[in-house]
């Protein structure tokens, strides 16, 4: 049985289609990321999968629960992190804590709240009004509260926005780690980084989603041919290559550029003559990343939210 | 598990709430201090039974018994001459500038009427820009009048007895019909008060708990709505509980107002009110969308509630349309059943019915609460 199987969900607000259509499968166990542009409906997806939103068309299953009757038994099962810190700011890590065990009913009270705070090594600062906690501290403490009643289905709604490269790293450690132990997670993010670290993705623009499967498959099913330009004054080639038929895509990566073409053979021919008038220059086949399948993806959806 | 009520996840989110309330210190010391300074603001503020009024005198003779209507007059308390007038005009003019409250006239053959035992008149004439003020100046008037008519004539002993007025005072003015006094007033605030602090607190409840993006974590998480509606709204009923010792302790120490009636009855009744007003508070922030919005519906529902409701003008005297408007207010009911239960020892089947209407707008606003609570972010 898979965690999450949602067939044509649609959500509309006003008359502007937030949601258009989705399907997604997460097999039990899995850590599926969820990319998109601002905007595209991440949110909004992940909000009709936990019952906070109704969806207007669509069905399917969470956790074996029907997501349109059952949404009650759903947020039992499932843990949500939303997208801004949504703990009581007014309240101490403890009282944050205790609450939320109590809403789940976890019993004995103090062991949970302890034993959630030893291991976020937090049980010093417990006193600490959560309001005065850094933002990676925060999102631990979110994520500590989200996982406290052993949910199966985790659901994270960007949950490392601001957060420093060495928190973001520990973050992710321990979502591999649960997903370890069967918890299924579903994360939407925007760094191709972290997409890297899921099992699979899944490409959502302007509420249709476009890709899914690896990051291996989407990369190749993408079809993008790239080709790495090194060289001085890379600036000049730029402003030469753009526009150019058959080039997509022209993008500076450090100290070379990426340029990018879905036509493999017009690529190549507006790249021809580029080593000769511009001395110094070479260019070599390239390997696609996914951010140059992202961009790509965002260049060719057409945006609805206008 | 776990669509039906659990009193564990109630407890969770009371206990929340009364965290958040004890360390939002200026909230809580407004709640506590605000009644008290309000109480006693208005309590010593709010008199409407004035006494010593400036008033003028227009006497067309100075015969004994005019002598003795003015002295009988001064002696109740409520006119104090400082003006002779020597015409009408005059006395108009004093009462027109409002250096006089009132215009006191004793006709040239009032002495002749009395002692030919015709029926002799005076003219009251006073301001009746502010009704109330006048009317307790007034409602004195008859029996004083007529008793010293009878005392100047040497009627001691009849005037002790008498109770058939000899005299026509003639009054115009507009007229209060309740007659107001302080004792009136310190219970009608225990309501208003009671209302302010109430229903303005619950109403921002759950639109905080929505621009602060907690919302979205609460409704993620299994509460059901009654619970959360519950969680709410009991903290705040406590807060009006101590509320009202407190101002039933004012109004004893400070005002010395009457407590006829039993307090059993009085203090479950205001439970009823309170919670009325918690859930109307906890109704209101159901549809509003943001904490402004709340405040917005709150006063105007404030607003007319504290002039329909007869706490600041007579009910009695209000159109029929108003009064029935004024039913649908709890303050309405909630200020006929303090003061008869505090002012005139009503028994319970004296209030039952309106005691009805409370325990109706507990069950309305619950339902309604209940009804537009959304459970989603849609």
């Amino acid at each position: 049985m898979n965690a999450i199987d949602v067939k044509n969900l649609v959500k509309r607000f006003g008359d502007r289609t937030v949601v258009d259509h989705v399907s997604m499968s997460v097999a039990e166990g899995e850590i599926v990321g969820f990319l998109g542009p601002n905007g595209s409906g991440k949110t909004t997806t992940i909000r009709m999968m936990c019952g906070l939103l109704t969806a207007d068309e669509g069905e399917g299953t969470v956790l074996g629960y029907d997501l349109r009757t059952e949404s009650l038994k759903i947020k039992n099962e499932v843990g949500y992190m939303t997208q801004k810190f949504s703990f009581y700011e007014d309240l101490t890590i403890a009282e944050n804590l205790e609450f939320v065990a109590r809403l789940y009913r976890l019993k004995p009270i103090e062991d949970h709240v302890d034993r959630t705070l030893g291991e976020l090594g937090l049980a010093s600062r417990r006193n600490q009004l959560a309001g005065t906690l850094s933002g990676g501290w925060k999102q631990r403490l979110a994520l500590a509260a989200c996982i406290m009643h052993k949910p199966r289905l985790l659901l994270l709604d960007e949950p490392t926005a601001g957060v420093d490269p060495k928190a973001r790293r520990e973050f992710w450690d321990e979502i591999h780690h649960l997903a370890h132990g069967g918890l299924t997670v579903l994360v939407s993010t925007h760094y191709m980084d972290e997409a890297e670290r899921c099992h699979r993705i899944s490409y959502i623009s302007y509420g249709k989603l476009l890709a899914t499967g690896t990051v291996a498959e989407v990369v190749d099913n993408a079809g993008l041919t790239t080709f790495i330009v090194e060289g001085p004054r890379l600036d000049a080639v730029t402003t030469a290559l753009e526009g150019r038929p058959g080039v997509d895509q022209v993008a500076p990566f450090g100290a070379t550029l990426h340029v990018v073409g879905s036509d493999a053979t017009a690529l190549k021919r507006a790249l021809a003559d580029i080593e000769k008038t511009h001395p110094g220059v070479k260019v070599r086949p390239g390997e696609t990343s996914l951010e140059d399948v992202f961009i790509q993806f965002m260049a060719g959806s057409k945006d609805n939210m206008a | 598990m776990s669509n039906l009520f659990s009193p564990a996840r109630l407890g969770a989110l009371l206990t929340k709430e009364f965290i958040q309330m004890r360390r939002d210190r200026v909230t809580f010391a407004m709640m506590l201090g605000v009644p008290l300074m309000l109480l006693i603001l208005f309590g010593f503020a709010i008199n409407s039974d004035p006494k010593r009024l400036p008033a003028a005198l227009l006497a067309m003779s100075n015969d004994q018994y005019t002598r003795a209507m003015v002295s009988a007059l001064e002696n109740t308390n409520y006119y104090r001459f400082d003006y002779i007038a020597r015409t009408e005009a005059e006395a108009d003019f004093l009462l027109a500038r409002g250096d006089v409250s009132f215009v006191v006239t004793i006709p040239a053959d009032f002495g002749k009427r009395v002692e030919r035992g015709d029926r002799p008149q005076i003219l009251i004439e006073a301001d009746a820009t502010d009704p109330s003020s006048a009317s307790g100046a007034i409602s004195t008037l008859g029996t004083v009048a007529s008793q010293a008519l009878l005392r100047a004539r040497g009627m001691e002993a009849a005037a002790a007895e008498s109770k058939a007025s000899q005299l026509d005072v003639i009054a115009h003015r507009l007229y209060n019909p309740e007659g107001i006094s302080q004792y009136n007033i310190v219970p009608g605030l225990l309501g208003v008060i009671l209302q302010m602090t109430m229903v303005m607190m619950t109403s921002i409840a759950l639109t905080r708990e929505t621009e602060r993006g907690t919302m979205e974590n609460l409704l993620a998480m299994p509460a059901n709505p009654l619970e959360i509606m519950l969680g709410k709204v009991l903290p705040y009923a406590g807060v009006g509980a101590v509320q009202v010792v407190v101002v039933l302790f004012a109004a004893k120490l400070l005002f010395h107002v009457p407590f006829v009636g039993g307090i059993g009855l009085l203090l479950s009744s205001i439970l009823v009110f309170v919670l009325g007003l918690v859930l109307l508070g906890y109704t209101i922030s159901t549809v509003s969308r943001t904490q402004m919005q709340a405040m917005q519906l709150t006063f105007f529902f404030f607003l007319p509630s504290i002039l329909l409701s007869g706490f600041m003008f007579p009910y009695r005297g209000m159109p029929g349309w108003a009064q029935t408007l004024g039913e649908i207010f709890p303050l309405t009911h909630f200020l006929r059943i303090v003061r008869a239960v505090m002012l005139k020892g009503a028994e319970f089947p004296a209030i039952a019915s309106e005691v009805g209407w409370l325990l109706f707008f507990v069950a309305l606003f619950a339902g309604l609460a209940l009804l537009r609570f959304r459970r989603t972010l849609d």
